[in-house]
C-alpha cells in the first residue's frame, strides 16, 4: 500500500522510524492526559457544589461572550472526552502505525477534541454553536480520512450534510431562545424557564433545537448516518461514535433541560423518539455480521436510551441518564478498540468467520469480556447499576410507563445478544471448524490493548466503588441538568427485592436464552426488514440529495443560460415585478400631478423629434438609419438641456453626440444590414417586459417630482462658488474645484478606456486567422 | 411639462432595454446609448427643471440669485455624458474586433465559453 511505504530518509532517522511505528501516540497522549489530570483536580471543588465560570467579552453588542462553565454536567463530559481521548490518541499510534498521513490524522483528531471540550464547557448559546459546528466539520474530516475510497467520502458527506443541516436548525433555535429568554448565557436560562415556555416562541425553539440534537445524536429518523460513519478509521469510531460527538446532542438536551424541559411536549417527544431509536437500534444491531456495524447500531440504541431518559426526566430519569452515559462511554469505547484490534490483527471484522481468538489475544479478550458484561448489565459492573436505574425510571415514567418499560426490556435483551456477538463469539471456539483469517492473529502492541484494558477495568472499578466514585459527580451532574440541588444515593446491589431488580434478572435470563437459541431467527428477521429499516433511510436520503441537486441544475440552467439577452430579461423582469409591487402597495400614486405647466410649442416639437428618433432606431433595417435615429435622440436631448437652463450640458452633449455619430459610422458602416432573427413571440415578450420597465421608470420619475424637494447641497454651492472658489459658473466650479478629485477619477476612466481602445485596435488576432488579420489592417486604416 | 419628459424617459428606457434583449450585438450597443440618454434625463428631470436662467452667478452678485436651476444634477450629468462616451467608444471598438473574430454580430455565436 502506498500509504505504508516508508521512504529512505525516514528509515534512516531512528526517531522518525520509531514515531512511524506508533511511538508518536505515546508522545501526543501527554497533552490530553495532562488536561485530564487538570480537570480531574477540579473534581473536589465541583463535587462540593461549586460552579466555576470564566468569561471573555467577544461581541458585546450582540450579547455574545466567550463564556465557559464547569459544573457537574460539563466536568463529566470533559473527563470523558479527554480521558477517552488520551487512550484513543495512544491507540491510534499503534493502529495507524506506518500511515504516511498520520500527522494529518492527529491534527483532525486534536481539532475535534478541542471543539468537543469547548462545546461541553460553553456557557453562551453562540459560543456553544460555534464549537458545535467545529465538531461537525472536524468529524467530516475524520470520517473521510481514507479519502481515496468513494464509500469513505460519501459517508463523510452524508454525515456532514445531516449534522450540518441540523446545525443550521440549531442556530435558528438558539437565536430564538436567546430572544425569548433575553439572555445568551446558558446558566441563566434555567431561571427564565417560565418566560421561555410562555413566550410563544417555545414551539419553534423546541422543534429547531430538537432537530439539531436529533441529527447529531442519530435519533430516529436520522439514525442512518451513524452506521455509515463507520467508514472512518476505528480509533475515530471509538472516539466520535461512542464517547463524544454523537453524545453532543444528548449533552445539548441535558444542558437545555432547565430552560426547555418540564413540559408535556418536551417529555412526550423525547420519550417517544428516544424509545423508537432505542428499539430500532437494538433490533438492527443483532442482524449485522460486521463488528463495527453491530457496535454502531448498539450505539444508536444507547443514544435513544439517553434521550428517552432525559424525556422521562425527574430525579430518577436524570440520574439514570448520567450513570448510563458514563457506563456507555466506558464499554463502547473499549469495544470499538477491541473491534479495531481484531480487525487489525486478523484482517477481518466478520463475526461469522471469527472464532477462538481467546488464545492469541488474551488481553484483548479479557477487556472485551468485561466490557460486554457491563453492556449486558451484569453485576458487579457499572452497567448493572445503569440498567437498574433505567428500569427504575421507566417504571416511574409519568406516562405510558408500561409501554416504555416493555420497550426498554426488549432492547436490553437484544443488547445482551449483541454483547455476546461482539465479545464472546470471536473469542470462544465455536463447534464448527475454524475459518482462516486473512492474517494470522496475535496480541497487538501495548498501545493498542492498554486503552481497552483501562476502560474495561474502569467499568469494574466504578461499579464496585459506585458510592465513592460515581455518586458525588452524578449528584452534581443531575443537579446541573435539573436546575436544582438533588440528593442521589447510588448502590451497586439492591438491599431488597424490587420490581426493577426482578426486571433485571428477567432481562439477563432472556438475553442469555436469546443469544443461545434465538440468534438465527433474529438474524433472519433483520435481513427480511433490512430493505425498509436500514437501506430505506439511506436511499431516501440519497434520493433527497439527488433531487435537490437535480433541482439546482435545472434552476441554474434556466437562469444561467449563457445568453446575454436572457440575463437582461430575467434581471429586468425581477426588478420590475419587485419594484412595481412596492410602488403599488406603498407609494401614494394620487400625489402625481399629470397636468402641470404647459409646454411651449418648440418644446413639444423637440419631444416629438426624440420619440421619432427612438422609433427610427427600433425600426431601422440598415445600420446607418439606426445611427441617424440615435443621433436624433442625442441632439433632441441637447435641446431639452438648452430649454431648461443647462448651457454646460448643451455644449458637452453636443460635442459628444457629434463624436459619437462619427464613431458609430466609422465602425458600423461596413457591417451587414440587420436581419430579423428572433421569433415574433420572443419579440412580443421582450417588448412587454421592456415596456413595463419603461412605465416603471416613468412612474418613478413622476413620483419623485411629486414628492418633497430635498436639496441639501444646492444652497452651499450657490453661496460658496464665488465666495470661496472665485468661479461664477457654479457647475464648472463643482466639477473642477469642490469635486475636483472625482473629475480626476473620471479622466482616469477615460484614459483607461482610450488605452483599451488602442490595445484592441493594435491587437493581432491568432495567426491561424489570416483573413481576420487582413481585415484588421483595413479596420485600422478606417479609423 | 414634467409629465411629458417623464414619458420620454420611460420610452427611452423601454427602447434601450428592448434593444439589449436582441441577438445582434450592434443593437445591444445602440440600446446602451439610449439607456445612457434615459439615465441623464432622469437625473435632470428629478432634480426639477425650470425654464430660462442658468446656474451662473451674475457679475454684480457673489451668490446665485433665485430662481436658478440646480447645478448639482447638472454636474452629475456632465460627468455621466463624458464617461458614457468613453464606455460607448470602447464598446464599439470591442464590437468591431469581436465581429472580425467570429464573423457575425449574432451574440448566440459568441457565448460558447459561457455555457
Amino acid at each position: 500500500m502506498a500509504q505504508s511505504e516508508i521512504t529512505q530518509a525516514d528509515s534512516q532517522s531512528p526517531l522518525m522510524a520509531w514515531a512511524m511505528r506508533g511511538g508518536i501516540g505515546w508522545v501526543l497522549s501527554i497533552l490530553p492526559l495532562s488536561l485530564t489530570l487538570y480537570f480531574a483536580s477540579l473534581l473536589p471543588t465541583i463535587t462540593s457544589g461549586t460552579v466555576l465560570r470564566v468569561s471573555y467579552t467577544w461581541i458585546p453588542s450582540l450579547g455574545v461572550d466567550f463564556a465557559f462553565i464547569v459544573d457537574g454536567l460539563s466536568l463529566t463530559f470533559v473527563l470523558l472526552v479527554l480521558g477517552i481521548g488520551t487512550l484513543v490518541v495512544l491507540y491510534a499510534g499503534g493502529y495507524m502505525a506506518g500511515d504516511r498521513q498520520i500527522g494529518r490524522f492527529y491534527l483532525y483528531l486534536f481539532l475535534f477534541m478541542g471543539a468537543m471540550v469547548g462545546l461541553v464547557l460553553a456557557d453562551n448559546l453562540i459560543t456553544l454553536f460555534v464549537f458545535w459546528e467545529l465538531t461537525s466539520i472536524s468529524s467530516y474530516l475524520l470520517i473521510g480520512y481514507k479519502h481515496a475510497y468513494y464509500s469513505s467520502r460519501s459517508s463523510a458527506l452524508q454525515a456532514l450534510l445531516i449534522t450540518g443541516a441540523g446545525g443550521l436548525a440549531l442556530l435558528a433555535g438558539l437565536v430564538l431562545l436567546g430572544i425569548a429568554a433575553e439572555t445568551q448565557t446558558i446558566s441563566e436560562l434555567g431561571s427564565r424557564h417560565e418566560l421561555i415556555v410562555n413566550s410563544g416562541l417555545y414551539a419553534p425553539i423546541l422543534i429547531l433545537v430538537l432537530i439539531g440534537a436529533f441529527t447529531k445524536s442519530a435519533q430516529f429518523p436520522f439514525q442512518f448516518w451513524l452506521p455509515g460513519a463507520m467508514a472512518a478509521p476505528t480509533p475515530v469510531s471509538a472516539y466520535l461514535h461512542s464517547a463524544t460527538m454523537v453524545k453532543a446532542g444528548v449533552f445539548l438536551l441535558a444542558r437545555l433541560n432547565p430552560a426547555l424541559g418540564d413540559t408535556p411536549a418536551w417529555q412526550i417527544t423525547l420519550t417517544v423518539f428516544g424509545a423508537i431509536t432505542m428499539a430500532l437500534g437494538a433490533y438492527l444491531a443483532v442482524s449485522q455480521t460486521d463488528l463495527k456495524r453491530i457496535l454502531a447500531f448498539t450505539t444508536v440504541s444507547s443514544l435513544g436510551t439517553l434521550v428517552m431518559l432525559i424525556g422521562i426526566g425527574g430525579e430518577h430519569g436524570i440520574v439514570a441518564m448520567m450513570v448510563f452515559l458514563i457506563v456507555h462511554s466506558l464499554y463502547k469505547g473499549c469495544l470499538f478498540m477491541v473491534a479495531g484490534n481484531i480487525d487489525h490483527e486478523t484482517g477481518s471484522r466478520d463475526v461469522s468467520i471469527l472464532s477462538g481468538l481467546r488464545r492469541e489475544m488474551p488481553i484483548t479478550f479479557g477487556a472485551a469480556a468485561l466490557a460486554a458484561l457491563s453492556m449486558a448489565g451484569l453485576p458487579p459492573l457499572l452497567g448493572f447499576v445503569g440498567k437498574e436505574l433505567i428500569y427504575e425510571s421507566t417504571l416511574d415514567a409519568r406516562f405510558a410507563a408500561a409501554a416504555v418499560t416493555t420497550v426498554a426490556v426488549a432492547s436490553n435483551i437484544l443488547m445482551i445478544v449483541a454483547a455476546g456477538m461482539v465479545a464472546v463469539r470471536p473469542f470462544l471456539p465455536t463447534g464448527t471448524t475454524r475459518h482462516s483469517t486473512p492474517r494470522h492473529p496475535h496480541e497487538p502492541p501495548i498501545s493498542m490493548w492498554l486503552g481497552p484494558a483501562v476502560l474495561a477495568t474502569l467499568s469494574a472499578v466504578f461499579g464496585l466503588f459506585v458510592v465513592q466514585v460515581m455518586q458525588p459527580i452524578v449528584t452534581q451532574g443531575a443537579a446541573a441538568i435539573l436546575g436544582e440541588a438533588v440528593e442521589v444515593k447510588l448502590k451497586l446491589l439492591p438491599t431488597s427485592i424490587t420490581g426493577y431488580f426482578l426486571l433485571s434478572v428477567l432481562t439477563i435470563a432472556l438475553g442469555i436464552v436469546s443469544y443461545l437459541y434465538a440468534r438465527p431467527a433474529l438474524m433472519q428477521a433483520g435481513k427480511a426488514t433490512r430493505g425498509a429499516l436500514e437501506d430505506g433511510f439511506v436511499n431516501g436520503f440519497t434520493d433527497l440529495v439527488n433531487n435537490t441537486q437535480a433541482f439546482a441544475r435545472w434552476i441554474t440552467r434556466a437562469l444561467q443560460s449563457g445568453y446575454l439577452r436572457r440575463y437582461v430579461l430575467i434581471t429586468i423582469g425581477a426588478v420590475v415585478s419587485v419594484a412595481s409591487a412596492a410602488l403599488l402597495t406603498r407609494a401614494d400614486l394620487s400625489a402625481i400631478r399629470l397636468f402641470d405647466t404647459p409646454l411651449f410649442l418648440w418644446e413639444t416639437a423637440t419631444i416629438l423629434v426624440i420619440l421619432a428618433g427612438v422609433a427610427l432606431v427600433l425600426r431601422a433595417r440598415s445600420r446607418l438609419t439606426a445611427i441617424a435615429g440615435l443621433g436624433t435622440v442625442g441632439f433632441g436631448i441637447t435641446l431639452i438641456f438648452f430649454f431648461f437652463g443647462a448651457p454646460d450640458l448643451v455644449m458637452t452633449q453636443f460635442s459628444v453626440e457629434t463624436l459619437s455619430v462619427l464613431l458609430f459610422i466609422l465602425i458600423l458602416y461596413r457591417l451587414p444590414i440587420f436581419t430579423t432573427i428572433s421569433h415574433r413571440y420572443s419579440r412580443l415578450r421582450d417588448g412587454i417586459v421592456a415596456g413595463l420597465a419603461g412605465l416603471l421608470m416613468t412612474m418613478i420619475t413622476l413620483l419623485t417630482i411629486a414628492g418633497e424637494e430635498l436639496k441639501p447641497l444646492t444652497p452651499f454651492y450657490a453661496e460658496a462658488s464665488y465666495v470661496e472658489a472665485r468661479g461664477r459658473n457654479v457647475v464648472n466650479v463643482i466639477l473642477v474645484d469642490f469635486r475636483g478629485i472625482d473629475t480626476m477619477g473620471e479622466i482616469t476612466v477615460l484614459g483607461i478606456a482610450s488605452l483599451g481602445i488602442y490595445l484592441l485596435l493594435t491587437l493581432r488576432l491568432a495567426p491561424a486567422d489570416g483573413q481576420a488579420e487582413a481585415e484588421d489592417s483595413t479596420g485600422k486604416e478606417q479609423l | 411639462m414634467e409629465t411629458l419628459l417623464a414619458i420620454v424617459i420611460g420610452v427611452l428606457y423601454a427602447a434601450g432595454l428592448y434593444l439589449m434583449m436582441r441577438r445582434s450585438i450592434v443593437k445591444l450597443v445602440l440600446g446602451l446609448g439610449l439607456i445612457g440618454h434615459a439615465a441623464n434625463l432622469l437625473i435632470f428631470v428629478t432634480g426639477r427643471v425650470q425654464r430660462g436662467s442658468s446656474a451662473v452667478i451674475p457679475p454684480d452678485q457673489t451668490v446665485l440669485v433665485a430662481p436658478f436651476p440646480d447645478p448639482v444634477p447638472q454636474a452629475l450629468i456632465l460627468t455621466a455624458i463624458v464617461i458614457g462616451f468613453g464606455t460607448q467608444a470602447f464598446a464599439l471598438v470591442l464590437l468591431k474586433r469581436a465581429y472580425q473574430a467570429v464573423k457575425t454580430d449574432d451574440m448566440d455565436a459568441m457565448n460558447t465559453t459561457d455555457r
